[in-house]
């Protein structure tokens, strides 16, 4: 078996960025090179990890067999070595090839939108290293390898959001995405050692710790898990650590495409599902991330309901995406969550890459006051748009409503009425803010329609059209029983644990209905409100929403001038007053000394004489008294 | 004899330590030296007097070779006095500070 392959899923987008960044050092220092090579390169390279990921698919089909490459020993410490080991089993290979395949498609949009840009060679190489750790992350048969890829995503993710660096507000921006995700990084860590102390001892592989888990204490395995779920709320931006996502769509938005809406912050529930046979056992904690991502999920549909700015719409809906993801994964639905963060990929990716036509045709405008009428400017993108919209609302056939309705079922067949509701509300919210979005953008009428419309290249539209058919045939495999359909998603992932569903057809038919109506609702009252908007002037808004819950500045007063003052307490207070003192003290009483010792040399030959005679006579004595 | 042996080593040591103090208490250079001379030649007579002691040759080989040394030293200190007194036109061993600290940049 050709296993070895599995190392080069992750090596050739690794290889490729390297080269790429080496490239670029060429390029800028000694001769310029076309883009030409780095879209090649840069481009190929997702693919062909694409078409590895799918011979391994292909030979996976109708068993269960999984597939484990071990290259070498990373840390070999007795009775604790840790391999660099890959491992492809369903799960894996699932986000493998939606990784690759949509990331491709993002790095061809990116060859179109990035293709003025001085940095372009760079920017690649941010692209395709990024690409290495998330399938690197997928492709871990351990937690630490895991946690490699975990921090690689995390640290493209903080250059590329600092991508505009001549701006200050960028690199704030990256910063805060990066320091948001240390703090749950920091749970991340302490779940880890936990793990590896406690069930570690064969071997800290998937494998050796789902045979080991069992024999775990429940408390702490409800340690372990929420530790862990911490690590996961910092990637996934959820409540609380959600703030720096939408400061992230700072970065070109291509970034926003691929990192922030289709494949980074989608590792948290990745990781959950990975961890399925630990959160198995504590369903108590799974609750928990449940009602995070529900809250979030609507928390952030509402904030999103009042943006103005195009991205920060798609940032907020994303987050709210993941919510849902959270609430199917947290009650044990985990093909029911990672079949969201399939079709979502879709969905999300295709109207970033749309936003993002939208904003270069239009000179790079993100408010949505100030777009209009551009459904006969651009159409294609209209159409594509148009399309993964209704997948996000949730319009049947479209990919969305398969899989939202699948997560609702999940809330509703667990007994969770609570989350059940939260998310229909939330669906209604969805279905208004993106109508919203799309009558304003596109419908609203412009008094400046003379304004020239930037041309938009054709690497642009390609992957829009490619992400809509995939948009509205996602979906399609993971159609429910009951519509006459045959839930592949559910068969590939038969393995793990789905007891939850036991609602009687006609019930799973009425919450169809609930959601189609809920999309309805939303879609209705967008409509009534915002259709042929007018746009004279941009409105203005305040109020709670529109300042986002003051989330941010509540942060800002109770943690971060709080981390201030203690820092200045510290450099002015103890460092002065006592780290200060202690070391020039120290170097004081050197120079003391040596000045009372430099007074001997005082080239007086009698006192040499007389030192020598008290050296000499301290040594007979020692020689008689004590030797004899 | 083992009487006498004492009596030389004493004597020995009485020169010794007078030859010390003289070194250590007087400024005058020709006195530090001839007090230099003093503590040399009490090491000389225990040599000698444990040649007789032992009956043995070898000390009384070493304190002519003493002599010879002293000679010949006696020769580079005087000139050695010479110079420094053309310099500083002084005896006083106390002013010949040029390789103290205070003073190297004299």
């Amino acid at each position: 078996m050709s296993n070895f392959l599995l190392a080069w899923i992750v090596l050739i987008p690794l290889l490729s960025a390297v080269s790429l960044g080496l490239m670029y050092l060429y390029s800028i220092k000694i001769s310029k090179i076309s883009n030409i090579v780095f879209t090649t390169i840069g481009i190929s390279a997702p693919f062909l990890s694409f078409f590895i990921g799918l011979s391994f698919f292909l030979q996976m089909i109708g068993n269960d067999e999984i597939f484990v490459y071990k290259a070498y020993t990373w840390l070999g410490v007795t009775g604790y070595d840790i391999d660099m080991g890959f491992m492809a089993d369903k799960l894996s290979i699932f986000m493998v090839l939606f990784i690759s395949f949509v990331g491709g498609l993002i790095h061809i949009y990116a060859s179109g939108y990035m293709r003025d840009d001085k940095g372009y060679g760079k920017f690649f190489f941010y692209f395709n290293l990024f690409v290495a750790s998330m399938l690197l992350l997928v492709l871990a048969d351990s937690p630490i390898i895991m946690f490699i890829g975990w921090e690689g995503v995390g640290l493209c993710s903080y250059f590329l959001i600092s991508y505009y660096y001549e701006d200050g507000a960028n690199i704030e921006a990256g910063n805060k995405a990066f320091i948001a995700n240390r703090v749950g990084d920091f749970g991340f860590i302490i779940g880890l050692i936990t793990i590896f102390y406690y069930a570690g001892a064969n071997g800290f592989d998937y494998i050796n710790l789902e045979a080991n888990i069992a024999s775990v204490s429940p408390t702490i395995l409800t340690f372990i898990g929420f530790s862990l779920f911490v690590g996961a709320i910092g990637k996934s931006a959820q409540i609380p650590l959600f703030v720096w996502l939408p400061d992230a769509m700072a970065g070109p938005t291509p970034v926003s495409a691929l990192i922030h809406a289709a494949t980074m912050v989608t590792a948290g529930v990745y990781m959950v599902a990975r961890f399925h046979f630990l959160y198995d056992l504590i369903p108590n904690v799974g609750l928990f991330i449940a009602y995070i991502g529900a809250f979030s999920a609507l928390f952030a549909a509402i904030i999103a309901t009042k943006q103005t700015d195009i991205k920060k719409i798609l940032a907020y809906s994303t987050m709210s995406q993941l919510g849902y993801m959270f609430i199917a994964v947290g009650l044990g639905g985990y093909s029911v969550g990672i079949f969201h963060v399939f079709t979502h990929a879709f969905f999300k990716a295709l109207l970033f890459m749309g936003a993002g036509a939208v904003i270069v045709a239009l000179h790079h405008e993100q408010n949505i006051f100030k777009m209009g009428g551009m459904k006969n400017k651009t159409p294609l993108v209209f159409f594509t748009m148009l399309i993964a919209t209704l997948a996000i609302t949730g319009i049947p056939p479209f990919a969305g409503f398969f899989s939202k309705d699948e997560i609702l079922l999940t809330a509703f067949s667990s007994g969770q009425y609570i989350l059940w509701i939260v998310g229909v509300v939330t669906a209604v919210l969805t279905a208004y803010y993106m109508f919203r979005m799309m009558f304003v953008v596109f419908f609203g009428k412009n008094y400046k329609e003379d304004r020239t419309i930037h041309f938009i290249p054709k690497s642009m539209t390609m992957p829009l059209v490619v992400l809509a058919i995939g948009s509205i045939l996602a979906g399609l495999i993971g159609i429910p029983e009951v519509l006459g359909g045959h839930n592949i998603v559910g068969e590939w992932f038969v393995n793990w644990k789905h007891d939850s569903l036991h609602v009687t057809h006609n019930t799973e038919l009425i919450l169809m209905g609930v959601n189609i109506l809920a999309a309805f609702i939303g879609i209705f009252i967008a409509y009534k409100k915002f259709y042929m908007y007018d746009m004279k002037e941009v409105p203005k808004f305040s109020g709670l929403v529109w300042n986002k819950f003051y989330i941010d500045e509540v942060y800002d007063t109770f943690i971060i001038q709080k981390i201030k003052q203690l820092s200045v307490f510290i450099s002015y207070k103890i460092d002065i007053n006592f780290i200060d003192k202690i070391v020039m003290g120290l170097s004081r009483s050197f120079i003391r000394t040596g000045q009372y010792v430099s007074r001997m040399q005082n080239a007086n030959t009698r006192f040499y004489a007389f030192t020598m005679l008290v050296g000499i006579s301290a040594i007979s004595t020692y020689l008689i008294i004590v030797i004899r | 004899m083992a009487d006498s042996i004492l009596s030389y080593i004493t004597l020995a040591m009485i020169l010794f330590s007078i030859g010390f103090l003289g070194v250590i208490s007087r400024k005058n250079i020709f006195i530090v030296y001839m007090s230099i001379e003093l503590m040399l030649n009490s090491v000389n007579l225990i040599f000698v007097s444990m040649g007789r002691y032992y009956e043995s040759i070898q000390p009384q080989v070493i304190a002519l070779m003493i002599i010879a040394i002293a000679a010949a030293e006696a020769a580079v200190f005087l000139s050695l006095i010479v110079v420094m007194y053309r310099r500083k036109r002084t005896l006083n061993s106390d002013l010949f500070t040029s390789l103290s600290q205070k003073d190297s940049n004299e």
